[in-house]
């Protein structure tokens, strides 16, 4: 088995604009996710959702401290899971299932410290 | 022989180390004792051996490090399981071409690994195919066996579900192998044959492991139809000869006819796909005793259903070229106008190329003229750009030939 990031790219104006009703069904669209894997032959090694990008703050090169996402994109990453997967077909079998609708979702090897030659 | 290593080995990389090294003590050993009664199984066990050994000092060493985070685990496979891969090295074979063409990689970076690694062509070889720098196709293909390696892409053929998706990868993989050897994009010469009996073979070997999948037949049809006029393409000179001149009766006959086979098969499986269609249409040509009396009205039907399923810019043309046969060149004219407005067709050369025939058909020299111009700045390949080059010349003396306007 291998751990897998699948990374939750969105439009924030998604959820800004959406109704009370169509949050909790992400919600619970999240839940489902997340028995989900287990019942695929995966698990679940961690995962947060993250702050709207209005929150961020970004550090870049020499110090330099300025407001808002590093990247400047329509979608972006606002939210994460570590799955443990046999393979890059797996993963992505897991990340299908994965709720994202104002998006998709990206989904990258973790690197293993004992045996990634990066 | 590769691709049961990559089993054992796990890793591209150490795969190919270690064929290279089964070769070098073959050469030693063969030297020794004489060539042994099966030197293709003798090879893939030493590769394979060579593989298990490496994995195992792999293993050893791990255990021996003081590590502060649980190492992986290597498991040996068992020997049980290596005596029955024996048996299946075309599926070993399959697994590969498979694992090449993932979605996962880059499309251009499919085919140049297929080349790399099914069909062993060398990386400057296949950077030439692809009109790229030698050290940007290496750094392509280095990039994609990383992204095999790190990201866990599995040694399989894919599951019934997954097989639509994955299977027209490999097929546009092949395919596009084939018509980069049938016409090079660059040089002197028009076809390069080993790039076409690869992408044959490979063609023949999906066929054969996946015949439920009438694709497989389709495009096997498409290239045993299309190679059958290899021969008769080009003239001693190296010189390109187009459809209508084509010696037909030089045409690979044995060819033609499996190819006829293989495609009725692919026909008489369900609703054709686009392979199967284009299969179709070359076996109508096939079947031509001349261009003029080509079933045409036929021809144009199976463009409109290719359209169907496969709606480029580029079957459209052809389907242009078609309706230019059928009901001649005036019908068609209104065709490639529309096309002209497509900027995905602004630098392709067989637009203004069948324009420029239309023309010259239709008695516009001047017109005609002025479309091969455009045609010979847009091709880069020598046979072509002579052949554009001659027409040219051809309506430049027709239109001298004419009586002065007014």
């Amino acid at each position: 088995m291998a751990k897998y990031a699948i990374l939750i790219y969105e439009d924030p104006a998604f959820y800004t604009d959406a109704s009370p009703e169509a949050w909790s069904a992400v919600l619970d669209a999240h839940n489902a996710f997340a028995k989900q894997v287990f019942e695929l032959g995966g698990s679940i090694e961690g995962g947060a959702a993250l702050a709207p990008t209005t929150t961020a703050t970004t550090l870049k090169g020499g110090g330099t401290v300025t407001d808002g996402p590093f990247v400047e994109t329509k979608e972006a990453l606002g939210g994460f899971y570590i799955v443990e997967a046999r393979d890059l077909d797996h993963a992505v079998e897991i990340a299908t299932q994965c709720p994202a609708p104002g998006g998709g979702v990206e989904v990258r090897p973790v690197v293993d410290p004992t045996t990634n030659p990066f | 022989m590769l691709s049961a290593t990559v089993r054992v080995a796990g890793d591209l990389d150490l795969a190919e180390e270690c064929a290279q090294e089964a070769y070098v003590r073959a050469l030693q050993a063969w030297a020794r004792d004489g060539v042994p009664e099966r030197p293709g199984a003798w090879l893939t066990t030493a590769a394979r051996n060579q593989a298990l050994d490496r994995l195992r000092r792999e293993v050893t060493l791990r255990r021996k490090l003081p590590l502060l985070v649980e190492p992986a685990t290597v498991d040996p496979p068992d020997p049980a399981e290596l005596d029955r891969l024996d048996d299946a090295v075309p599926d070993d074979r399959l697994r590969l071409v498979f694992t090449c063409c993932h979605p996962a990689l880059a499309p251009e970076a499919r085919v140049a690994l297929t080349l790399r690694l099914v069909c062993g062509v060398p990386t400057p070889d296949v950077a030439r195919a692809f009109l790229v720098a030698e050290p940007t196709m290496a750094a392509r293909i280095t990039r994609a066996k990383k992204k095999i390696s790190a990201a866990r892409i599995p040694y399989r053929v894919p599951s019934r579900a997954e097989l639509p998706e994955r299977l027209d990868s490999v097929l546009t993989a092949v395919h596009l192998l084939y018509s980069t050897g049938h016409t090079a994009g660059e040089g002197d010469a028009l076809v390069r044959e080993d790039l076409c009996d690869r992408a044959l073979h490979l063609a023949r070997t999906l066929a054969a492991l996946l015949p439920e999948q009438a694709e497989t037949r389709g495009l096997l049809g498409l290239l045993l139809l299309t190679d059958a006029r290899r021969a008769t393409r080009t003239d001693e000179q190296g010189r390109l000869i187009l459809l209508a001149d084509q010696d037909r009766t030089r045409w690979d006959q044995r060819a033609v006819l499996e190819g006829l086979t293989v495609t009725a098969g692919a026909l008489a499986s369900g609703p054709p796909g686009r392979f199967t269609l284009q299969a179709a249409i070359a076996g109508v040509h096939a079947i031509a005793p001349s261009l003029q009396r080509t079933d045409w009205p036929r021809v144009v039907h199976l463009y409109d259903r290719l359209l169907m399923v496969c709606d480029t810019p580029v079957v459209a043309l052809n389907r242009a070229a078609a309706v230019a046969f059928a009901d001649g060149p005036a019908a068609a004219l209104p065709l490639l106008d529309e096309l002209a407005t497509d900027p995905r067709l602004a630098d392709y050369p067989y637009l203004p190329a069948t324009r420029a025939d239309l023309l010259r058909r239709l008695g516009d020299t001047a017109g005609a003229a002025q479309s091969y111009r455009r045609a010979i700045e847009l091709t880069a390949n020598a046979a072509e750009r002579a052949f554009l080059e001659r027409r040219l010349a051809e309506v430049d003396r027709a239109a001298g030939a004419d009586p002065m306007p007014g």
